[in-house]
């Protein structure tokens, strides 16, 4: 939920002129399993770790993450979602919106590592919301961040622990993560903003 | 969302269900540790009460500040208002005190609509006269949709309303600013409503109503999911609308053997106080049909999705 993601358009398939893919199907699935294996070497077989995407697209990438570890480990993560609109900077600027779903695995993240997962890394904003909302729900032994793309162009020091792809963009540029759980397609697409 | 809440049929059918969609997500924060939320901080609002209320502003005043705003309670007696202060200038005085939203309970009908032309801030009708109880009307509707089920959303029942429900709202219909309120929110959310009252309590109009009229409380209760039992207002009764508390109770009260010709799933509601003896009897209220305690505490969370809102976001002039 990077807060330059235009809300409104998303309607527009990966074939609308002027918008250049820069992950196909394969590369995010590849990225994903470098990411789940990435995150049981850090946590040593990723003991004790909870994976809470942020709404809308970090949740099925929080469960697919899930998936994998599963795969690998034979012992599926706990994986949640996690709604940061109630902490978020930028309330009084736009109508109020609606809230998404939070769901907490049974086991709490009190002691747990927590993995947040979100679908691009931006301004760092969605993150530093998370992090709040995610004091209010209990005591984490320790909180890491896996993103599908690193764009750049951060206003808060806040850094990705797991990153897909490292994306180099211009501010005026617009980053859309497709996937299909949410789109019915698969890609991430770089374009012009007022396309 | 408009700017105030004056009214049920200020809200559109999209506007309901995001209100109660809003308020199933906050029922969440509930039951976490830390049941407050940062999305109100530096905002206050007035809680102005000129009847007696115990649930409704304690349940405004524990929603807004569950949502980090600072709240003024403001009660007539032992105020400004005892020595003679009109409503507007004691709506001046709370917007001289930067009041971002005003809750207004007053005995008059329209005080909520005359105070919203006044002040800058959100107005939100905590109950006005025998007019309207917005927010008592929501409570409702989120407890019916809990309880029974909504249409036409999802397995969590995200987007659902309420079509096809069928709501029995039964007693003081006259004075009643709930019953008024529920017949055209719950008819917005689309179900079948009918009220049942003597018929000295139905109103003239009734008819204009979206909703169906009867006498015959009997026959109703047969075909409803939720009967909603309406307090008898002997406060606002200035005339005797009915011989004896005994006939009424015997022509209109919920008892045991009334609540036994109800459909296996229907529940049993009130908005409270109730008069236990009454329009209900005690074993009703205290029976595993009865919502009553589970409204007063969705109250509360309906209460916070409404503050945030129309609170939370940028007006609508600057959106």
């Amino acid at each position: 939920m990077c807060a330059m993601r235009p809300e409104p358009g998303h309607e527009q398939g990966a074939s609308s002129p002027g918008w250049k893919a820069v992950l196909t199907p394969e590369e995010i699935r590849r990225a994903l399993s470098r990411i789940a294996h990435e995150i049981l070497e850090r946590t040593h077989g990723g003991e004790g770790i909870v994976l809470l995407g942020i709404p809308t697209r970090g949740v099925p990438l929080a469960r697919r993450l899930a998936e994998r570890i599963g795969e690998f480990e034979g012992t599926p993560a706990p994986y949640g979602s996690l709604d940061v609109t109630m902490h978020r900077d930028d309330l009084r600027l736009r109508p109020a919106r609606a809230l998404q779903r939070t769901e907490v695995p049974s086991g709490g993240v009190d002691g747990k590592t927590v993995v947040l997962v979100d679908d691009v890394l931006f301004s760092g904003r969605t993150i530093r919301a998370a992090l709040d909302a995610l004091n209010d729900l209990g005591r984490p032994r320790a909180v890491q961040l896996a993103v599908l793309v690193d764009r750049g162009h951060r206003e808060l020091p806040i850094r990705a622990d797991y990153v897909g792809k490292n994306l180099p963009t211009a501010y005026r540029e617009v980053v859309r993560v497709l996937l299909d759980e949410t789109d019915g397609e698969e890609s991430v697409l770089l374009g012009e903003r007022d396309q | 969302m408009k700017r105030h809440l004056i009214s049920a049929a200020d809200l559109s059918r999209d506007d309901a269900v995001l209100i109660l969609d809003t308020a199933a997500e906050l029922a969440s924060v509930a039951g976490r540790p830390i049941r407050k939320l940062p999305t109100l901080r530096g905002l206050t609002v007035v809680n102005l009460f000129y009847e007696d209320s115990t649930r409704t502003r304690t349940s405004f005043e524990a929603a807004a500040k569950r949502l980090s705003a600072d709240v003024i309670n403001f009660s007539a007696k032992g105020s400004s208002v005892a020595k003679g202060e009109s409503l507007k200038d004691t709506a001046l005085t709370l917007e001289a005190m930067g009041a971002d939203a005003v809750v207004i309970r007053h005995g008059a009908s329209g005080a909520a609509h005359r105070l919203a032309g006044w002040v800058t801030g959100s107005v939100l009708n905590a109950g006005d006269g025998t007019h309207e109880h917005p927010t008592q009307a929501l409570l409702d509707a989120f407890t019916i949709r809990q309880r029974l089920g909504g249409s036409g959303g999802t397995p969590d029942q995200r987007g659902g309303a309420l079509d096809g429900v069928r709501v029995t709202i039964v007693g003081d219909v006259l004075h009643s600013r709930v019953a008024r309120s529920n017949v055209l929110l719950l008819s917005t959310l689309g179900a079948e409503v009918t009220v049942v009252a003597p018929p000295t309590l139905m109103p003239f109009a009734v008819d204009t109503w979206p909703c169906k009229a009867s006498y015959d409380l009997d026959s109703e209760l047969r075909k409803s999911d939720v009967v909603m039992m309406l307090r008898v207002q002997q406060e606002r009764m200035s005339a005797a609308y009915f011989p004896s508390v005994r006939e009424y109770r015997r022509r209109y009260g919920l008892d045991s053997g009334r609540m036994a010709l109800l459909p296996e799933h229907a529940i049993v509601m009130h908005p409270g106080p109730m008069n236990r003896g009454v329009e209900i009897a005690a074993e009703v209220a205290d029976s595993p049909r009865s919502t009553i305690v589970a409204q007063v505490s969705n109250g509360v969370i309906v209460r916070m999705a409404v503050l945030y809102l129309l609170l939370g976001g940028a007006g609508e002039a600057a959106a």
